[in-house]
């Protein structure tokens, strides 16, 4: 749970309250609370925990990053099964 | 050097082991503070790289580890409640309270949900008004302020029926403890990234000037953490110690004021006692004043649970850098994260279960690894 994950705001909702928006980590994609970065634009890179975004990030060290976690699965461990299961059991899906 | 050719640039890895071994004349001891880094070392065998001068202890910085025993007890009370909905990160099902854990309790037909944000279980609240729905808030400043904004928003939406189990630590209130410790041996830190993303940097230049240490701000990948290193090194060898900022890409010297005014906000600071460690002043937030309405322990009468540690486990010792997992006699054998006996087997952050996974398993490849972890993923 400690690891924050790199991604690219693909859609904001500005009528949502707190402020959501869609972000693609490397394919998949989740929705992220994005009040804590409320200037963010479409296309900018942000560092998502525990499904809200903490940080921009430049787009080149969010990429670089990104590519490692995949190379290593730590994306599938992070947004896999447990991410199923847990949206699944929540009943949010 | 079997585990360079898993590094995203293996060639900036080579040159960054070979500064960090032109620079280190005589033996340094650096704690990383964070669980995050202390996997990524011992996947990625850093601490093996390293040249022998540079030796790493690892630190208590796993919130899963350092929830203390009692904590676990009260969640599992209010969890076995037919009219709770207990919600939780994975990561804390398996970790053993007295007797049992969450996994347990679930099986004996409590109601716990694993939850990938916190305002999951507030949308859970929302769907299920009949119902009490608490969510188990453990973890650093990381995870702070979207636990503050879970409660922030029931009472903003007037749930009535959502309330926080609270846990949360801080990281600056540790250092300290550590480094106030007769057995301390630790001359140098690498903070954790994503909680000075959230805090900033304000925290530390009174730590670094009253124990003499240089705090380096460290990312979580092995190039990041090979970065931290170096710095912290040679600032040692200079004499220097000072807060530097070895990952800017995340953080900002005034971390994120959004976050940090929500937290102030919502939360308090308190004292609080780590797994294995005991009490430490200050270390810790509890909901403030305005927010106390949400705090489950004292809506399910749970302030009076208290448990001791078992003795055997030695994560105590663990978490605060004075033995390796490897010399705990029950590493291994009795203790696996199948059958963890301390809390630092059973997250995949826990120093113990890094040891279990990378190290005793030997399991460089990320196939290899991940067959390994499945072996601790609670919901398969
Ligand atoms: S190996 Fe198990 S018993 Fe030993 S310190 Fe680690 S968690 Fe505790």
């Amino acid at each position: 749970m400690c690891l924050a994950v790199p991604g690219k705001v693909v859609a904001i909702d500005d009528s949502a309250d707190p402020l959501t928006g869609l972000v693609d980590f490397g394919g998949v994609q989740k929705q992220a609370c994005l009040e804590y970065v409320p200037d963010v634009r479409v296309g900018e890179y942000v560092i998502v925990h525990v499904g809200f975004a903490l940080q921009r990030l430049d787009e080149e060290s969010a990429l670089a990053s990104l590519q490692l976690f995949e190379e290593l699965g730590l994306l599938e461990e992070e947004f896999g099964d447990a991410w199923e299961q847990a949206a699944k059991e929540a009943g949010t899906t | 050097m079997k585990y360079l050719d898993e590094f995203n640039d293996p060639d900036l890895a080579r040159r960054l082991l070979d500064e960090i071994r032109a620079t280190a004349t005589r033996p340094w001891a650096l704690m990383e503070v964070c669980g995050g880094q202390t996997h990524s070392i011992i996947r990625h065998g850093i601490d093996q790289l390293l040249p022998e001068q540079v030796e790493l202890i690892h630190g208590p910085g796993c919130p899963v580890c350092v929830t203390p025993l009692e904590v676990i007890d009260k969640a599992l009370e209010i969890a076995s409640r037919p009219e709770v909905i207990f919600c939780s990160f994975g990561d804390m099902l398996r970790v053993p309270g007295t007797g049992r854990d969450l996994f347990r309790v679930k099986g004996e037909g409590g109601d716990v949900r694993v939850v990938y944000s916190p305002l999951d279980a507030l949308e859970l609240a929302r769907r299920h008004p009949d119902r009490e729905v608490v969510f188990f808030a453990i973890g650093f400043e990381t995870t702070a302020p979207a636990n503050a904004m879970a409660v922030h928003q029931a009472r903003r939406l007037g749930l009535g029926n959502f309330s926080l189990l609270v846990s949360h630590v801080r990281v600056p209130p540790a250092v300290e403890a550590i480094m106030t410790a007769p057995q301390c041996r630790v001359q140098g830190f690498l903070a954790a990234g994503h909680v000075c993303s959230v805090m900033g940097t304000a925290e530390y230049p009174e730590l670094t000037e009253r124990f003499k240490v240089p705090m380096v701000v460290t990312g979580f990948e092995p190039l990041d953490i090979l970065e931290g290193i170096r710095r912290a090194v040679r600032q040692l060898e200079r004499g220097e110690h000072k807060v530097e900022n070895a990952y800017p890409r995340a953080v900002r010297e005034e971390g994120n004021p959004a976050a940090v005014r929500m937290i102030e906000e919502v939360f308090e600071v308190t004292d609080r006692n780590w797994r294995g460690i005991g009490r430490i002043p200050a270390s810790g937030w509890r909901l403030s004043d305005a927010f106390r309405a949400y705090d489950a322990e004292h809506r399910f009468d749970v302030t009076g649970i208290r448990t001791e540690e078992p003795a055997e486990c030695r994560s105590g010792e663990v978490l605060q850098g004075l033995i390796r997992p490897t010399e705990c006699a029950a590493f291994g054998t009795t203790c696996t994260p199948r059958t963890p006996l301390g809390a630092t087997m059973v997250s995949s952050e826990g120093a113990c279960a890094a040891y279990y996974l990378y190290r005793r398993m030997n399991a460089p490849t990320p196939q290899a690894g991940r067959a390994a972890r499945e072996e601790m993923n609670p919901v398969a």
